[in-house]
């Protein structure tokens, strides 16, 4: 090979490299590893980790543990989807091309709008995506945004509006729901769109409708992130007048996988559709007149249309799309139907089962759909402690990212926490508040039996 | 491939089929309605498909047979390290301790995770030269994003507010597509004839208004596939105005090892771990944009951050998520990023080592040099030249205009014969600066077999079209479809199915 190029080594290849600039010296790692040793180092971090296997998991907060069917894997892992680039050659990448148009379809029906892309990263960087999109749409530079939005996603969203120049502006809760007195204050005619999110981070369903009306009148873009595992289930947002529906994917046919890769669904009127950020497949013939599928509407992408794309976004989440597609397809029309169902009736029961715990009492009263959120009258994350002594994910504690709710846990609902296992989710968290106030109290008589001696 | 009509899912749809079946409620069933209010109910479920399992596994089968991917063949595809994706990856990834672990886990009960996430943030701080590392972007695009933002927030801090965002023609179009997001200008910088920076250019369009020049995006080696020899000077003249300097990682595929983004002069770096660290495409995705940052940008960098606590003796370190960083441009996404990405590449480092890491950006540049080199022989030399007469790293450029000239055949044409030879074509049509361009990249992880059969199937389309340029222009005929209608999916776009 070097003869044919015609050089004596491959240093002379490196020469363009100025000489200040070359390394000189191996890279500061370990030397490489046996297939085996890696697996064993990998399986080693893995075994120090308290996974959904270990403990029962009733922790949600927009990431769900779900049961996610063997033929997804089997399909995703297959090297023909696995493996190929993005489909930029249409004639080879059928398969890849008819699986986004499958998942555009199946988004649009979840979610009541006719137009779909193929997915973005994630849910809460879709957040800020929709407020592009919404800035173009209306060249309005203000966001109004309802606390009940996921917090890393009104986060990501602040993080995005400095480079958009835009400002946001956040409305309260009020027994659990959007403020709709001060949303309707909050929205203006510089308003380029209001932010909600239902099921919302606390779990309510929220009355969008009535919400949306002051976006309407304002000539704003409502935007409605939502968890695609109620919409078999609760009133789909196209129907409540939501421009922009989007979320966050994993409850769909993808692992925990600590966080990622997932992907975000992103589902639009038909207005909006050369405005929309990713891609997008399209239908089509070719010279034959034969059935095929393309990536539509490519001028609006980063590749063609450079600084005047409507996005940046590039590589997304096909594979994760793909799962999903799968996952539904295997749910079915009426699977998915029964699986929202069941999920809204457990979490009914898990609701009324800890209510009724010596120490725990509803954060809030307005309905839910998979997760709800209660008070506990010990410290949290000490009864968390407790809970996870006995196996338990007792939930996500709200002080993470609400002050106000310092003694709120998030308590999340799926298809594998079975009526026992909330059972025992009671017991578990009515001996740790118990507990936490015997040593509380120990604490106290100690106090003041110092204080008086 | 399977060459039969494309029929979607829905279409195999019959009411009353089904695969799954769910577990029992287990408790009380009340109506709905008495749990949420009916009118926040939907009335029809959605018009998903009703087809059996076996009907779903044949079906999406079929739609694979349709797709061509790196585990079939060649694909050479420049900008896009199209390397093999390695099977132990994906088995550890699979592992529960990975795959079912939640993302808000107490750190405490995620020690193996947050571990994995340092290792992997000081691994990659190594290969870049850059004393710190933000694993949390999701792709190239979102790194560029973040470095851009942390640009501006960079500048805020020392209380300046600049415009303008340099680019030099030939980059990734992600790279203004960023710049307009995170709010600055994109102003663009020539190419000279050894295919790097245009130093004049560059000078004058810092010149001109210094004081705004917030940042210069650069790819090293550029979409030429050709290192910048006066890399240090521009950093220096950079760096003089008060910008900061970014390093596209999209090639990072042929210096690792060999050359660092860091000493370079580079402020800021993002690694595509779906290109050089071997994360399976996908189809589009997932992919990983994790960002390596110099210390003066490191108070800026995106939370939370993992970071590392040493103990007394004999406890061994402790990891954790850290919020509290007030400087921070903020979260760019939900959680921390796209771990399962993490642990193949992690995987993939663990595999290769120092001299293989190495040894693998080597062999990338031997094989692409190699196949230049025989590019240059016979017919394709004369049709197609390379666009700049120099080694080249990990990739190179060639031209098809005189193959237009001389023969009437678009590179589109060759890239679609390709496609009847078992090839994925090279990149097409970009950069832009190169008149009909084919950017070629064939990676570490190809023989020279399969290097040499690439080259004579050019040879071998070449000849053809001196024969009968038609054959080419009406390529591909041997795939599932042949060459599509574009113009009439964007003019009446049709993105979703429809029920008769």
């Amino acid at each position: 090979m070097l003869a044919t190029i015609g050089v004596d080594s491959t240093a002379e290849l490196f020469a363009q490299v100025p000489e200040p600039l070359r390394l000189g010296r191996p890279l500061d790692l370990p030397a490489g590893m046996s297939e085996a040793e890696v697996y064993e180092r990998l399986a080693a971090l893995a075994a120090r980790n308290a996974d959904a296997e270990e403990q029962v998991c009733f922790v949600g907060a927009g990431m769900y543990d779900h049961y996610v069917p063997a033929i997804v894997d089997a399909i995703t892992q297959r090297s023909e989807f696995l493996t190929p680039y993005t489909p930029y050659q249409p004639e080879i990448s059928q398969g890849g091309l008819q699986v986004m148009f499958e998942f555009q379809t199946a988004m649009s029906e979840l979610t009541g709008l006719p137009v779909s892309n193929a997915g973005l990263y994630e849910g809460p960087s879709s957040v800020p995506s929709a407020g592009y999109l919404a800035m173009a749409a209306t060249k309005r530079r203000r966001f109004v945004v309802s606390r009940g939005l996921h917090p890393h996603s009104r986060e990501a969203l602040a993080t995005y509006a400095v480079g958009f120049d835009a400002d946001v502006v956040e409305v309260g809760l009020s027994d659990g729901e959007t403020d709709a007195e001060a949303l309707a204050a909050a929205v203006d005619g510089e308003t380029a769109a209001v932010f909600l999110q239902s099921p919302n981070f606390l779990g309510a369903v929220e009355r969008v409708e009535a919400l949306g009306a002051a976006a309407k009148q304002h000539g704003a873009l409502l935007v409605l992130a939502t968890d695609p595992m109620t919409l078999g289930v609760l009133k789909p947002p196209g129907e409540q007048g939501a421009d922009i529906a989007l979320g966050e994917g994993q409850p769909l046919g993808n692992r925990l996988d600590f966080g990622g890769p997932s992907f975000g669904f992103f589902c639009a009127t038909e207005e909006q559709i050369r405005r929309m950020p990713g891609r997008i497949a399209g239908e089509t013939d070719d010279v034959d007149g034969r059935r095929g599928f393309v990536l539509a509407l490519q001028t609006r992408e980063q590749h063609i249309r450079r600084e005047k794309a409507t996005h940046n976004i590039c590589t997304a989440q096909a594979l994760n799309a793909l799962g999903a597609m799968v996952h539904l397809a295997w749910l079915g029309r009426e699977g998915y139907r029964e699986l929202g169902e069941l999920l809204v009736r457990r979490t009914a029961y898990a609701r009324e089962r800890l209510a009724a715990v010596e120490g725990v009492e509803l954060l809030h009263t307005t309905p839910v759909a998979r997760e709800f959120a209660v008070r506990l009258a010990a410290p949290v994350d000490a009864v968390l402690e407790r809970c996870a002594e006995r196996g338990i994910a007792a939930g996500y504690p709200l002080a993470r990212d609400y002050p106000e709710y310092e003694d709120g846990l998030l308590v999340a609902i799926t298809e594998r926490r079975t009526r026992a296992q909330i059972d025992a989710l009671a017991e578990a968290l009515g001996d740790a508040i118990r507990a936490e106030r015997d040593d509380f109290s120990v604490i106290s008589t100690e106090k003041s039996s110092q204080g008086v001696a | 491939m399977q060459a039969e009509r494309a029929q979607t899912i829905y279409e195999k749809s019959q009411p009353g089929r089904r695969a799954a079946v769910l577990p029992d409620a287990e408790v009380p069933e009340p109506p709905l309605a008495q749990l949420i209010p009916a009118e926040l109910l939907r009335d029809e479920p959605p018009r998903l498909p009703e087809v059996a399992e076996p009907e779903i596994v044949r079906h999406y089968n079929r739609l694979s047979r349709r797709n061509f991917d790196l585990d079939s063949g060649f694909y050479p595809l420049g900008s896009c390290t199209m390397k093999h994706n390695p099977r132990l990856n994906e088995r550890v990834a699979a592992l529960p301790g990975h795959a079912r672990l939640h993302p808000a886990q107490d750190p405490k009960r995620a020690q193996g995770a947050l571990e994995l996430m340092w290792l992997l943030q000081e691994s990659l701080s190594e290969i870049c030269g850059l004393p710190h590392v933000s694993l949390q972007p999701s792709a190239g695009s979102h790194g560029e994003l973040a470095g851009l933002l942390l640009t501006r927030a960079f500048h805020a801090d020392r209380g300046e507010e600049r415009t303008k965002v340099l680019a030099p023609d030939t980059s990734h179009g992600t790279n203004p597509a960023s710049v307009t997001m995170a709010g600055y200008e994109v102003v663009k910088v020539a190419t000279n004839e050894r295919g790097g920076v245009e130093m004049d250019d560059l000078r004058a369009k810092i010149d001109a208004d210094p004081d705004q020049v917030a940042c210069l995006m650069l790819t090293n080696p550029n979409t030429l596939g050709l290192f910048d020899e006066n890399i240090a000077e521009i950093a220096a003249l950079i760096h003089a105005a008060g910008g900061t300097l970014y390093y596209d990682g999209a090639n990072l595929n042929a210096v690792m090892g060999q050359s660092r983004p860091g000493d370079m002069g580079f402020d800021i770096v993002h690694v595509n771990l779906h290109k050089s660290f071997s994360q399976p495409h996908g189809g589009g995705g997932p992919g990983a944009g994790p960002i390596a940052v110099s210390e003066r940008i490191e108070p800026f960098l995106p939370r939370p951050q993992v970071v590392r606590h040493e103990r007394p003796a004999g406890d061994g370190p402790r990891f954790d998520l850290d919020l509290d960083r007030p400087k921070s441009i903020g979260r760019l996404r939900g959680f921390q990023g796209n771990f399962g990405v993490f642990v193949r590449s992690y995987a993939y480092i663990l595999s290769l080592g120092a001299d293989g890491l190495a040894e693998a950006s080597e062999t990338a540049v031997l094989n692409a040099n190699y196949l230049k080199a025989r590019l240059a022989e016979g017919r394709a030399g004369e049709r197609l030249p390379v666009a700049f007469e120099r080694h080249c790293m990990h990739e190179f450029v060639l031209s098809g205009k005189p193959m237009k000239k001389q023969l009437g055949l678009a590179t589109l044409d060759l890239a679609k014969r390709l496609l009847d030879f078992g090839f994925h074509p090279p990149t097409v049509y970009f950069p832009l600066l190169v008149e009909e361009a084919l950017m070629i990249e064939p990676t570490e992880t190809e023989t020279k077999e399969s290097l040499d059969a690439f080259a004579e199937a050019i040879e071998q389309i070449l000849a053809e079209a001196e024969d009968d340029p038609e054959i080419a222009k009406e390529a591909p005929y041997t795939t599932p479809v042949r060459r599509l209608d574009e113009v009439k999916a964007t003019r009446r776009p049709v993105v979703r199915w429809l029920p008769g």
